[in-house]
């Protein structure tokens, strides 16, 4: 048996996928990525190569931020690629950097791009495109995130497709009940991608196999837990990535964990069990002091790049929570230990974002429920999916307990795939893994 | 749940009495409503065993199926249902006032004005219970695509003339019951359970006379017992021969009922038919329309009580823009009826499911809004989330915009003692209700103790000078809001004709998945 070659792996699928793209017969291609594959590097190669083939290319992606990202990488690559941001009439929706940029078009009306060879905007601004002449190819970032509806009200505008995204993260969702559609193939609250195979079966799917963000601590875990049928490895060996600190340990909670992950890539830090507001003060607090102390410390990280060890600086680290008002609460106790820079927010923002450093409020920490929203499985592998180096949990014990009195009881529907895994199955091969990494709280 | 609702669940579990969740009304409810209270037969679906139907509260029409099993009986006892029904939804028909709507001009693809007519009031039914909203769809469903013997000779069960018409009203109330703020179908314990917080759970709630009791125990104040005692009674008390004192307000019957009182009544109506005795069939006919009226009654009076406790409430401002949506909703389905259109087909085509769920999450995001800016007890809850801030303004600057012709820009200083969701450097826009319209500024900065500057950006005239009153003055309190205060609905998408590739094409094109029967059962045709 060869040695895996990850940089070989990856080059094989990515030449596959472009050969479908250019060259196949059917007018969609489906890429499913895992976290940090280098699902934006193959959408500007993609990109490039169909442009150079002559074909005009639209490019959807799902907001704002994600196109304006898209754009600017083009550019990087190929700075003489003439590029349209299809904007919205709103003067700040677009990412002013991209003014600067002279192959680049900015415009809210359609029809002053139409001639360039690649058109950049989200799914809700191609929504109003009316009337124009077809693009002959489109690529479909994060179609997974995409609902159904939305890729319904856009798919008018291009011949072909290339669909890339990554299954495992968060589902689309409606803040309405759409349950009278679940079973159909075409339920609008569905992902883009679910429609576009149930009515396209016969559709080329292709995997990037090479997770090039998490270490070789995390890929395997995340590959388990949350990709059992579509497994990836990391591109990166055992000690290739190196986090270390300036500062010894004083024995706490937090600089005890923040050594556990250092040492092997997770650490989770547990607080005593209780049923607690969502907004758990003390839980908050720990996360806060957790990111001050690896400041404090004077960390550093090494990866596979040439050159020294790199300070772990706070841009370079993130606090993921599941909800919107404890992302808040983090934030506020952050401020209060003077910490500024650090990127705190809810998975659902996360998702497709980097760091080398993550701390992770433990969705289910201090409940006293488990609900479908706290079991979705896409919620935990976004925040457990987002470090090159380390990560760091933060929960309140009992919570296999919770799990266990709680099974899933959502509806079967007829007619709806099974996901597998489910957020509970999820949440408890995780938490089983964690535990063997858990570091009582104390101040 | 929201913070505000526990605490107001938590008050009820203390006082044992209900406590408000609104200080207006947040439905429009019609001076003449309807109301409906089915009952369906165990064990079989969709077999209405009777209902109580009417406008009056003193004259309810009593509708009973002495075997509802009986499908020529069933099919009769929908005839009568329609005939008292129908009248009702066709009263509001032809009453209209001319009014503007938007349209796709097919021939320029331009947005156009065209005149056309809004019924100038609607029905408004209203069912006991969640259960009962489901009820009247199920009927719909069974109603809807029955032929009658005008449009098919040669049916050989062809139902009476009105019966497909109000299954596909019925289907057409159940559908719009389903988008947000809606009020052509109501049930009374979802009514109830949005104006007040009991101490129970929010299925218990689901009981009305549970929740009744919660809110207005027997006796008012000064009564017997606490709310919660006499929810306990509604739910669980029976007299001595075993049967609930409060029935469940249906459809679903109380098994003690079934098997004591209506099986028995059912078994000697049956035997009296089987030996063709008239009698003894209209005697054992009388026992058990008693027998359901008995059951019926108590819910249709609770129905009417519940329908009190909210009119005492003011509507609330905007609960009537609401019900404009509704007449049209009401006026669209008319127009569908009198042209000739088929009934609703049995699931919706890619485009159609796609509309719906459109116009359900805009009607959510505005119902949630409007909420909200009608009733302080609701904003106090937005408030309490950071999704809102109230406060005095304690400075007002002009400034104005760098352009050839400068606007107002003023800045606005308000100190607020709410913690809204705003952070220095990232943008932010915030709303405040400006004579029932919306003005926008932008969040520029905290400043000192619970001080926020705001830039007033719109809704200050045309001129160098804002507008006489539309710049809030010093000592002015304030709430803004960080979500918008109307919803925006969402771009036109192809007709179904037009479906895409990726949703199986047009409905009917080779490509589109056609719900195959099962073959394995047969006559699976429906």
């Amino acid at each position: 048996m060869t040695a895996f070659d990850p940089g070989a792996a990856a080059a094989q699928a990515t030449a596959a996928i472009l050969h479908d793209t250019l060259h196949g017969t059917d007018r969609g291609v489906v890429v499913d990525s895992p976290p940090g594959a280098g699902k934006s590097t193959l959408v500007v190669r993609a990109a490039r190569e169909l442009a150079a083939a002559g074909r005009r290319l639209m490019i959807v992606a799902q907001t704002n931020a994600q196109v304006d990202d898209l754009v600017l990488r083009l550019h990087e690559k190929d700075p003489g690629l003439k590029v349209g941001r299809l904007h919205s009439s709103e003067g700040d929706a677009y990412d002013p950097a991209l003014r600067e940029l002279p192959s680049v078009t900015l415009s809210a009306k359609p029809g002053d791009l139409t001639e360039l060879p690649v058109t950049v905007s989200t799914a809700a601004k191609w929504a109003y495109v009316k009337d124009a002449e077809p693009w002959e190819h489109a690529i479909v970032d994060e179609a997974y995130q995409m609902r159904s509806d939305a890729l319904l009200a856009v798919a008018g505008l291009f011949e072909r497709a290339l669909f890339v995204g990554d299954p495992g993260q968060l589902d689309p969702f409606s803040v309405v009940g759409a349950e009278q559609w679940a079973g159909l193939s075409y339920d609008p609250s569905a992902s883009a991608v679910s429609t576009l195979l149930a009515h396209n079966p016969g559709l080329p799917q292709h995997r990037l196999p090479v997770s090039w963000r998490l270490p070789a601590s995390a890929a395997p875990l995340v590959s388990r837990a949350f990709y059992p049928y579509s497994r990836f490895r990391s591109g990166t060996g055992p000690g290739e990535r190196r986090l270390s600190y300036g500062v010894a340990s004083d024995g706490s909670g937090p600089d005890r964990v923040l050594d556990e992950a250092a040492e092997s890539g997770w650490g989770l830090l547990e607080l005593p069990a209780r049923h607690a507001p969502r907004t758990d003060p003390e839980a908050v607090a720990a996360v806060a002091l957790v990111v001050r102390r690896a400041l404090d410390r004077g960390a550093v990280t090494q990866d596979e790049h040439p050159g020294g060890p790199t300070p772990l600086t706070a841009d370079r680290i993130a606090v993921g929570t599941a909800h919107r008002d404890q992302a808040a609460a983090v934030r506020t106790a952050l401020a209060g230990l003077g910490v500024t820079g650090v990127t705190v927010d809810t998975a659902n923002r996360l998702q497709g974002r980097e760091y080398d450093l993550t701390v992770v409020l433990h969705p289910l920490s201090g409940r006293p429920d488990a609900t479908a929203f706290h079991l979705e499985t896409g919620r935990l592998c976004v925040l457990a999916s987002r470090h090159r180096h380390a990560c760091v949990i933060v929960a309140r014990a009992g919570i296999a307990a919770l799990l266990d009195d709680h099974p899933s009881t959502e509806p079967v529907q007829l007619g709806v795939t099974v996901k597998f895994p489910d957020g509970w199955e999820a949440m408890m091969s995780t938490w089983d893994f964690w535990s063997d990494h858990r570091i009582p709280w104390r101040p | 749940m929201p913070l505000l609702n526990t605490l107001a669940r938590l008050e009820a579990v203390r006082s044992g009495r209900a406590r408000p969740l609104a200080t207006v009304r947040h439905r429009h409810l019609s001076g003449r409503p309807l109301v409906l209270v089915p009952l369906t037969t165990s064990g079989e679906a969709g077999a209405p065993l009777g209902a109580l139907v009417g406008t009056d509260r003193h004259d309810p029409c009593l509708l009973v199926i002495p075997q509802p099993r009986d499908r020529d009986l069933r099919w009769e006892f929908l005839a009568e249902l329609a005939r008292q029904v129908m009248p009702y939804i066709d009263a509001y028909a032809d009453d209209v006032e001319p009014a503007e709507r938007t349209e796709t001009d097919p021939e320029t693809g331009k947005r156009v004005k065209v005149e056309t007519e809004l019924c100038v009031d609607a029905p408004q039914l209203i069912v006991p219970s969640r259960a009962g909203v489901e009820y009247v769809r199920l009927l719909g469903r069974s109603m809807r695509f029955r032929r009658t013997a005008e449009e098919d000779p040669e049916n050989p069960y062809p139902v009476p003339t009105q019966v497909p018409l109000l299954g596909r009203w019925f289907t057409h109330l159940a559908e719009r019951s389903r988008v947000p703020g809606s009020a052509l179908l109501l049930s009374a314990t979802e009514l109830l359970a949005r104006h007040w917080a009991t101490g129970q759970s929010s299925v218990e709630d689901q009981h009305l006379g549970a929740l009744l009791a919660w809110i207005a125990p027997p006796g008012g104040e000064n009564g017997p017992g606490t709310g919660a005692e006499a929810a306990l009674r509604a739910e669980l008390a029976r007299d001595r021969d075993g049967q609930l004192l409060v029935p469940p307000a249906g459809p679903a019957t109380d098994p003690a009922f079934d098997n004591k009182l209506l099986a028995p009544a059912m078994a000697r109506y049956d035997a009296a038919r089987a030996a063709d005795d008239r009698d003894a069939a209209d005697r054992a006919g009388r026992t058990l329309r008693e027998l359901v009226e008995g059951q019926l009654r108590p819910t249709w009076d609770a129905v009417w009580r519940s329908l009190d406790l909210l009119r005492a409430l003011p509507a609330g401002e905007r609960t009537g823009e609401r019900w404009t949506r509704d007449r049209w909703s009401y006026t669209a389905h008319r127009d569908r009826v009198r042209a000739g259109e088929p009934p609703q087909p049995r699931r919706d085509d890619a485009v159609t499911a796609a509309q719906k769920l459109a116009t359900r999450e805009t009607e959510q995001v505005r119902l949630d809004a409007q909420e909200a800016l009608d009733d302080p007890l609701v904003m106090a809850g937005r408030r309490l989330a950071g999704e809102a801030f109230a406060g005095e303004v304690t400075e007002v600057v002009m400034e104005w915009s760098e352009s050839a012709r400068p606007r107002p820009r003023p800045l606005v200083t308000v100190v607020t003692e709410d913690r809204p969701q705003l952070a220095d450097g990232a943008a932010a826009k915030v709303f405040r209700s400006l004579d029932g319209r919306p003005q926008a500024a932008e969040f520029v900065r905290f400043e000192g103790a619970g001080g926020i500057v705001l830039r007033l950006l719109d809704k200050m005239g045309s001129g160098r000078e804002p507008a006489p009153g539309t710049v809030p003055e010093k000592g002015d309190r304030l709430c803004w809001t960080l979500f918008e205060h109307d919803a925006r609905g969402g771009p036109k998408l192809p007709d179904p004709e037009q479906t895409p590739w990726t949703h199986g094409g047009p409905p009917g094109s080779a490509t589109a998945a056609l719900p195959l029967p099962d073959p394995v059962t047969d006559g699976d045709i429906l």
